[in-house]
């Protein structure tokens, strides 16, 4: 890959915390390429939570670096850092929407925020459109709370891209959720993606939903990355980690072949 | 030792910091009055409660001691002054700790374990300039402020008792207390809640912003938040009491 076509890099990044013996990141390295859809895969445990937060500043490595489109966010000051967080958008884990502000509210946080000249009717209009693209209607008065697992999922999205990221990052947007919602997200994700040309990292254990939707997908395994390939050459890979995750998920070069 | 004096240093700077954001852009006026309205929806009520039976309990404590050596004209005067410069302000601070003070770690500690406070960062918004550096301000500002509301009541439920359960005569009650009263009592009431209000916030905001653990470590910050903040607003007043100044007089 060429410099100018990696939206986010590790290299050797190593992180222990204080209450572990063993390092969670050991050593990581790998690239985003600009506009792709990659998927990191691990066991629950593996440090992607860990991976993802490195990459907004969150938590700070204690050797190596991380690079977000050519910049190291080692070196950057406080302002340089509020700058690029500004062209992330994050879905968390358990989707983290302010629980005492309704969803019209949550998702007009950012723009309250970062876009000040807005006038009011704007931002409710704005909201709404945002709701629109993640197929919700007649909610913004609910209070987070009020909503289901996949809602909120949905309204977390709806509140990452609203200020237009380049870079979009997914905790385990699928997980909890059943095999049709599930669906609908990933589908979102994928469709949001392009229509922003944005570069989206997202973490999963759901392996078939995976292979389905992203351009790249990679392997955490004690620390490193283990493999990195399109799906189509990751159902074939090698490694015994790797085949044996793919085998527990009931995963096999043959049957995937038809799929893609 | 040095455990101890890592953590005061770690809670040092993190007053020092929200207290820095105060001054950069963008300033949010509107969060300080929510928190001040949200201060006292926790405690007014309670506050005055408190206030209403302490001045009431100190009255007619005081004038079965004064009565014995027939000097219960002193009952307005002592009430009052013990109310304005001491009960006041420590009563207050330990009511409202345990509301506010509790309710922030609580707030906060839930934010943090539900990562709002990283969304919160991620969006590039400084948690402690949303978060903590307004109810930094509320607290020293509320804290002044329903300490006058306890000295008020306080000095009601003082005088109803003795004037119409112990029967000191009305006129007498207060005109000592006037004669005795100098406003550098209030101000030293004050003076004291200030520093108690600004202090019960930041431990309850620092409390919560370091919980971690889940719903359990919520709790546990919760009742950190209480603990330490008694324990800060007791030894505190001894050492506060001798470097303000009162308006002490020798008749
Ligand atoms: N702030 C932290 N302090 C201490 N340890 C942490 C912290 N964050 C994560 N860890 C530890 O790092 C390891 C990896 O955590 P991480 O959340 O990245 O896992 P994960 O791969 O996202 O798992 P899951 O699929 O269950 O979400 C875990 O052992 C966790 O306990
Ligand atoms: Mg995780």
């Amino acid at each position: 890959m060429n410099d100018q076509d990696v939206a986010l890099e590790f290299k050797e990044v190593w992180k222990k915390f204080s209450n572990s013996a063993t390092p969670t990141l050991a050593g990581m390295s790998f690239q985003v390429r600009k506009g792709s859809i990659h998927v990191l895969l691990g066991h629950s445990g593996a440090g992607k939570s860990v991976t993802l937060k490195h990459f907004l500043g969150l938590i700070v490595p204690d050797e190596g670096h991380i690079f977000v489109k050519g910049q190291d966010i080692g070196k950057c000051g406080d302002v340089e850092l509020t700058r690029l967080r500004k062209t992330f958008g994050m879905l968390f884990q358990n989707s983290a929407l302010f629980d005492g502000l309704d969803v019209l509210e949550n998702v007009a946080f950012p723009l309250r925020e970062h876009r000040r000249e807005m006038r009011e009717e704007e931002i409710v209009r704005r909201v709404e459109d945002l709701l629109e693209s993640v197929e919700l209607r007649n909610i913004v008065q609910k209070m987070p709370s009020e909503l289901s697992g996949g809602m909120r999922k949905r309204v977390g999205l709806a509140r990452a891209i609203a200020l237009g990221p380049e870079i979009l990052l997914f905790d385990e947007p699928t997980t909890g959720l059943d095999p049709e919602t599930a669906r609908v997200i990933d589908d979102l994700i994928v469709s949001t993606t392009r229509r922003l040309k944005a570069t989206s990292l997202i973490i999963s254990h759901d392996i078939h939903a995976s292979l389905r939707i992203a351009d790249f997908v990679s392997m955490i395994w004690e620390g490193r990355i283990i493999e990195t390939a399109s799906p189509a050459d990751f159902v074939k890979s090698r490694d015994p980690v790797v085949k044996q995750f793919l085998e527990s998920a009931g995963v096999t070069a043959v049957s995937n072949a038809g799929k893609l | 030792m040095t455990k101890q004096l890592e953590s005061l240093g770690r809670f040092s700077l993190f007053v020092w910091n929200s207290l820095l954001w105060l001054f950069r852009k963008p300033y949010r006026w509107r969060l300080i009055t929510d928190e001040i309205l949200f201060i006292g929806n926790e405690s007014l009520y309670i506050v005055s409660l408190a206030a209403f039976f302490t001045g009431a309990v100190f009255a007619y404590q005081s004038w079965l001691a004064f009565v014995m050596v027939g000097t219960d004209s002193m009952v307005g005067a002592t009430v009052s002054l013990a109310l304005v410069r001491e009960m006041g302000p420590v009563m207050t601070g330990l009511v409202v700790t345990g509301r506010a003070g509790a309710a922030m770690a609580a707030q906060i500690g839930n934010m943090r374990v539900t990562e709002q406070i990283d969304a919160l960062e991620v969006m590039a918004v400084s948690p402690l300039q949303f978060l903590v550096s307004p109810k930094l301000v509320a607290g020293t500002i509320s804290l002044p402020l329903l300490t006058a509301i306890f000295g008020m009541v306080g000095n009601l439920g003082g005088y109803v008792v003795a004037v119409w359960v112990c029967g000191v005569d009305p006129g007498i009650y207060i005109s000592k207390l006037k004669y005795f009263m100098d406003p550098w009592d209030f101000y030293h009431g004050l003076i004291k809640s200030g520093f108690f209000g600004f202090l019960l916030t930041a431990i309850g905001c620092y409390s919560g912003y370091r919980a971690k653990n889940g719903a359990q470590g919520v709790g546990k910050a919760t009742n950190d938040a209480v603990v330490s903040g008694f324990i800060v607003i007791l030894v505190l007043d001894y050492f506060l009491s001798i470097l303000v100044p009162t308006g002490v007089r020798v008749q």
